[in-house]
């Protein structure tokens, strides 16, 4: 894996720990630079000779110096300084090997050495140490004002405090003994990146290709080479020992590597150099603990909060020794000659990365590629079922949601669990009846208040047909809502309580407005389902009534008689529903089922050669994936993954990104068909509900006024209006009264009337409030003050 | 606005009236009073420049008073800032006569309104109303549905929409509701603190002397009751405790749709009447309900339109017992004189010659904004009149009545 951005993550991760590891270690380390107590220096005593029985032979080879060191370091443990010992001199255990190879490489270790071997080898592990070495010095010189101080090894650095008080250290001195954090990483103890590993390993790596391939270019490179492997080795097992921390077995690297570099010592002198590290090391490492130390606990325990060190927690880096300016190395040491290790490792990465990046790239960029479809071919082909989206129209609580409840219920596209969950939640609330509507109604606000506020989707599916149901609210307050379901369905089922006086209180009330909204909206079929004949007992009579008055009254609203089926049915216990009626009082009714007039119903015919035309319904986030969706009917054209959009009025262009219908995923989708398309490229601002979705080659005009034909419901004055077009809802009045027109002919029968009377037809004018996107031969419904006052027909732009 | 001086002839109208505006709403006031022509006379501050001898120039900005012929005026609605530009038409040692000047007329600052052609029974009414500091009913209204709302003041001669909401909260879908029930308490807590910035609540150690607006909340279905139980928890979530104290006098109304004009149907509903003062809203609103129902019956006894009701008034029908002149102050202020003249003579003939009734409705109220539609002028008749715009019908189209067969539309 390419350093991406999680890997990126997973690396900060490791360095914070690592700083906290580095604290600890300082604390620890630094209480022992303080100076050692009575009982310390007996345990040191004693230590010495133990670890010297330890080592047995070898230890004529160690310095008392270097026993006491590792002593300190494993807090006399006898046992951990002896093993450690006796790995520093060499003599190390094969079965220590085991782990490092064992280490389980994780993805970013095995793609960055395989990014490492391919990279060219011109790199010696060399200029390495000695370019990050001398960057350091450069830095330091920098800042190099004052003149360097010799500076106290470990031992010293009581001699060097001994007239400053405890707490009150001179700042001259503080300076002195700046600490640098990050330089102390590698320290004996101290933790190191992981990062900081995988590099060492990584250079290890090529190092060792390198020293393969060419035999080791020259002495110097050779020596140091082992020298280094042989840190690796002997630092392994300190670690293992730490307490299994083989996550970062060679992070001690960075000593050794200084240590050899400024020396660049003979082979000989490494051994020595290896083998006293506390000796040679303190001048640049040893003495941070002790500085660390004065801001610690100790010196804040003594001095409490007013300790120099409690007030200024970080030394300034103003005063800035650089420490091996003493050495003379360092005057010989050619500071720029090699390139910077940062250099080297975007030589060595950067194409390499810069490549995987645009690789990445091209990955995370959710270019939608367009298949080309012709659609109209793919649709033809595709023997679809026959598609029908059907609203349920009626007067509120007539029945509408409990009758689709029921219908999916027994279509068994509702399991019997949920509705038993249903059941059980609205006999809590004392609503049981409520069960079967609460399929549809899933809102809060509508459970609890029994009425549908917005429209419900849902979806079934017969031999035949697919269905949608759009259950609409009957309250008179929702029509708005009622009018954008109505516009999306092809044609409408209207329910009817059978009841005494429900029948009556309808027809007075939304029974009559939604017939004419779905008439209006142009739909020619209508079913007509005549609910809760249980509550009269099936009487023929009543049904017979019923069927006569709403007959007359849908033939007024221009519905032809043969358009109309009526069925009697009970919504609540499934009667004519799916299943035929068994009881005996019903035998007069030999005629179909709900289900079975849905199926018969014609369907109008779908626009698919004509532009793209599509109105939103509704504007949602839909998961992580697609942030922003639209649903709404497509009445003229196609669409398919890919495409193009222009959303009007914003007048935005948008990609889609997928598309779905009746929640399964699909390539395209045609007029007819209520689909979800997942967009990109806008912003969510852009879409409203009510927004024209078209083709970009064939925009709808956006229109301020325009001419219509006019049917009243109402008297029309000139007066403010809402204008609906399908699912768009906006202000505006009608300006003028142009003409009433004859009824079937279309002529005029009188110039600017003074008011439009119900069933009169006129040519008006409309005004909006606002520029929208209406065309020719849209229809529009107007209503004001609550009340449909008339359905229009879009003539011009005014 | 207060009156400070007030010269002004009974017979002839000529004369002039010093003014000082205390609130935004009588800057409405004075933008009904200042025509074309009028001269006014205020505070300015205007740039002068002087070119010495040695031929240098220096500018600088001088407060002087000016008096200006009015050429045109131009009110801002949401800030109830007007600006009157005219001609300089007395001169001083720094402005020379003719030249342009635009004074910003500014609260509590006196201005002084001459007419041109005198103070007619219009004007005269217009400044007494304006001079009537008793009656001032105002209050907040929120019109809201599910993604839009609209917050404005109402007061005696304006409505002002302060701020339109509008965003898009998801419909119900199936499977899940999570999307609109957030998406409305999304949209209600912008509302709430958009309202809440709009309404300046005082604080709790002035809620005693400033009073306390009421708050409508008016929206189709249970969007406002839902809105005023969010308010309710949010000020006991926040102990926000001005908000609190507001929540008593919040009143909740019906409305059909969630647009600003379905204020008309809530301020005339009995059941908010009731419990609003009587604002001069509510019985402009009534009345035009009044005029829209006589217009259904269609019996002739409601025209509208400038030439009818001309017509009508001409014929005697807009008298005593019952007659009524409605008409928008738009009306009055005609740029053109002949115009306004023509107004104020219908007016003046209705009220003194008929003895009918005139009602100027306020072009900012939404009862004002249907006459308009209307033609700015109506009237409900004595008697019923038919055919009052017969002459202009002279082409008049009868199509015969067609065959049984598929309608039109």
């Amino acid at each position: 894996m390419p350093p991406g951005g999680f890997s990126r993550t997973r690396n900060v991760d490791y360095d914070d720990d690592d700083a906290y590891d580095d604290e600890d270690d300082y604390s620890e380390e630094g209480e022992g630079g303080d100076g050692m107590t009575e009982h310390d220096k007996e345990q040191m005593r004693v230590g010495t000779t133990r670890v010297r029985q330890g080592l047995g032979e070898l230890s004529e080879f160690t310095s008392d110096a270097q026993i006491q060191e590792a002593l300190w370091h494993y807090y006399y443990d006898v046992d951990k300084s002896v093993v450690y010992l006796k790995n520093k001199l060499g003599t190390t255990e094969p079965k220590q090997e085991a782990p490092k190879k064992e280490k389980a490489t994780s993805r970013f270790d095995q793609a960055a050495s395989v990014a490492d071997q391919k990279a060219p080898t011109t790199t010696g592990k060399q200029t390495h140490p000695q370019s990050s070495w001398l960057e350091e010095s450069a830095y330091r010189v920098a800042y190099l004002s004052p003149p360097p101080i010799s500076m106290p090894t470990n031992e010293a650095i009581g001699d060097f405090f001994w007239d400053v008080p405890w707490g009150n250290v001179p700042l001259h001195r503080l300076g002195v003994i700046t600490l640098d954090t990050p330089r102390y990483r590698g320290g004996l103890l101290g933790g190191s990146s992981k990062l900081a590993a995988l590099a060492a390993k990584r250079r290890k790596d090529r190092e060792e290709a390198e020293a393969a391939a060419t035999k080791a270019n020259s002495e110097a490179n050779a020596a140091v080479a082992m020298l280094d492997k042989l840190t690796v080795k002997s630092k392994e097992p300190t670690s293992n020992l730490r307490g299994g921390d083989t996550e970062r077995p060679s992070r001690a690297r960075y000593p050794g590597r200084r240590r050899s570099r400024s020396r660049s010592p003979p082979p000989e002198a490494i051994d020595e150099a290896i083998l006293k590290p506390a000796v040679q090391q303190p001048a640049i490492v040893c003495e941070l603990p002790a500085q660390r130390a004065k801001a610690s606990m100790f010196a804040s325990t003594l001095c409490g909060g007013s300790s120099t060190a409690a007030r200024r927690p970080f030394p300034t880096l103003e005063v800035f020794p650089a420490p091996y300016t003493i050495y003379k190395e360092y005057d010989s040491a050619k500071a720029f000659a090699s390139p910077s290790p940062d250099d080297i490792k975007k030589r060595v990465q950067g194409e390499k990365l810069a490549q995987s990046v645009e690789k990445l790239a091209v990955a995370d960029e959710p270019k939608v590629k367009s298949k080309n479809l012709n659609v109209v071919q793919e649709f033809e082909k595709s023997g679809l079922k026959r598609m029908a989206n059907f609203v349920v129209v009626g007067h509120v609580d007539h029945g509408k949601s409990t009758l689709m409840g029921r219908l999916l219920y027994d279509l068994k596209v509702i399991d019997q669990r949920s509705i038993d969950k249903l059941r059980k939640e609205a006999e809590n609330i004392g609503k049981s009846s409520f069960a079967l509507a609460w399929v549809m109604d899933e809102t809060s606000e509508e459970r609890s208040r029994g009425v549908t506020v917005d429209i419900a989707t849902n979806y079934f599916e017969t031999d035949k047909t697919r269905f949608t149901i759009l259950d609409a609210p009957g309250h008179k307050d929702f029509i708005p809502n009622m009018i954008s379901g109505a516009s999306q369905a092809d044609f409408p089922v209207l329910v009817i309580d059978a009841s005494t006086n429900s029948f009556e209180s309808g027809l007075k009330g939304q029974t009559k407005e939604h017939i004419l909204i779905a008439r209006s909206m142009g739909m020619q079929h209508i079913i007509v389902a005549v609910n809760k004949m249980d509550t009269v007992s099936w009487s023929k009579a009543r049904f017979d009534d019923i069927t006569k008055r709403m007959t007359a009254f849908l033939t007024e609203a221009s519905f032809l008689e043969k358009r109309i089926t009526f069925i009697p049915l009970a919504g609540l216990t499934g009667e004519n529903v799916v299943k035929k009626i068994e009881s005996s009082a019903a035998h007069w009714y030999t005629g179909e089922t709900l289900l079975e007039a849905l199926e018969r119903v014609e369907l109008p015919k779908r626009n698919l050669q004509k532009a793209l035309r599509l109105s939103v319904a509704d504007v949602f986030r839909g998961d992580m994936r697609s942030p922003l969706s639209i649903s709404g009917r497509i009445d003229s054209g196609t669409v398919q993954v890919g495409d193009t959009i222009l959303a009007l009025p914003a007048n935005e262009t948008a990609t889609i990104k997928a598309i779905e219908v009746q929640d399964a995923p699909v390539d395209w989708a045609v007029a007819g068909q209520i689909p979800t398309l997942h967009l990109t490229d806008i912003d969510p601002i852009h879409l409203r509900q009510g927004d024209m979705v078209c083709a970009p080659n064939a925009p709808v005009k956006l229109v301020k006024a325009f001419t219509s034909k006019l049917l009243a419901f109402e008297h029309v004055l000139p007066m403010p209006v809402e204008v609906f077009r399908s699912t768009l809802n906006s202000p505006g009045g009608i300006r003028t009264l142009s003409a009433r027109l004859n009824k079937f002919t279309g002529e005029i029968v009188k110039k600017k009337p003074r008011i439009v009377k119900p069933g009169e037809v006129a040519r008006v004018v409309v005004q909006l409030e606002r520029e929208l996107p209406i065309e020719e031969g849209m229809r529009v419904v107007l209503r004001e003050r609550g009340r449909t006052v008339g359905a229009g027909l879009m003539e011009n732009v005014a | 606005m207060r009156l400070l001086k007030s010269q002004i002839e009974q017979k002839t109208g000529a004369g002039w009236a010093t003014l000082l505006p205390e609130e935004p709403e009588d800057m409405w006031h004075a933008y009904n009073l200042i025509q074309e022509n009028d001269r006014i006379r205020a505070k300015a501050v205007r740039r002068v420049s002087k070119t010495s001898d040695a031929g240098s120039t220096s500018s600088q900005r001088i407060t002087l008073d000016l008096t200006i012929a009015v050429t045109s005026t131009d009110f801002d609605i949401g800030s109830g800032q007007l600006h009157v530009s005219g001609r300089v038409a007395v001169e001083n040692e720094h402005v020379k006569l003719g030249q342009h000047h635009t004074l910003d007329l500014e609260l509590n600052r006196k201005f002084t309104l001459e007419k041109a052609d005198g103070w007619d029974s219009v004007a005269l009414e217009m400044l007494k109303e304006a001079c009537d500091n008793d009656k001032r009913a105002e209050l907040w209204a929120v019109v809201l549905g599910e993604g839009t709302a609209n917050i404005c003041m109402i007061t005696e001669h304006q409505t002002i929409l302060r701020q339109r909401i509008e965003m898009s909260v998801p419909r119900k879908r199936k499977g899940g509701v999570d999307g609109h029930s957030k998406g409305m308490d999304r949209f209600f807590s912008t509302t709430l603190s958009t309202l809440l910035r709009q309404i300046d609540l005082p604080n709790t150690s002035t809620t005693q002397q400033g009073k306390m607006l009421p708050l409508l909340l008016a929206s189709p279905g249970f969007v406002a009751s839902a809105f005023l139980a969010f308010i309710r928890a949010e000020a006991t979530r926040t102990t926000n405790k001005p908000l609190l104290a507001l929540i008593p006098s919040i009143i909740i109304a019906h409305s059909s749709s969630a647009h600003i004009h379905s204020l008309n149907e809530i301020l005339s509903s009995p059941a908010i009447t009731t419990k609003l003062s009587d604002t001069k809203y509510a019985r402009e609103t009534a009345l035009m309900d009044k005029f829209l129902t006589l217009m259904r019956q269609d019996d002739g006894r409601a025209w509208y339109g400038p030439r009818e009701v001309e017509r009508a008034v001409d014929k005697g029908a807009v008298g005593r017992g019952g007659g009524v002149l409605l008409i928008n102050n738009a009306l009055f202020r005609a740029q053109n004189i002949a115009e306004r003249r023509r107004w104020v003579k219908l007016v003046d003939r209705v009220r003194e010659a008929e003895g009918g009734e005139v009602r100027v409705l306020s072009s900012l109220h939404e009862s004002g904004k249907r006459l308009e539609g209307l033609g700015s002028i109506a009237a409900i008749l004595t008697y019923p009149l038919e055919d009052l715009d017969e002459e202009q019908e002279g082409d008049d189209v009868h199509g015969g009545e067609g065959e049984n067969g598929e309608m039109i539309i």
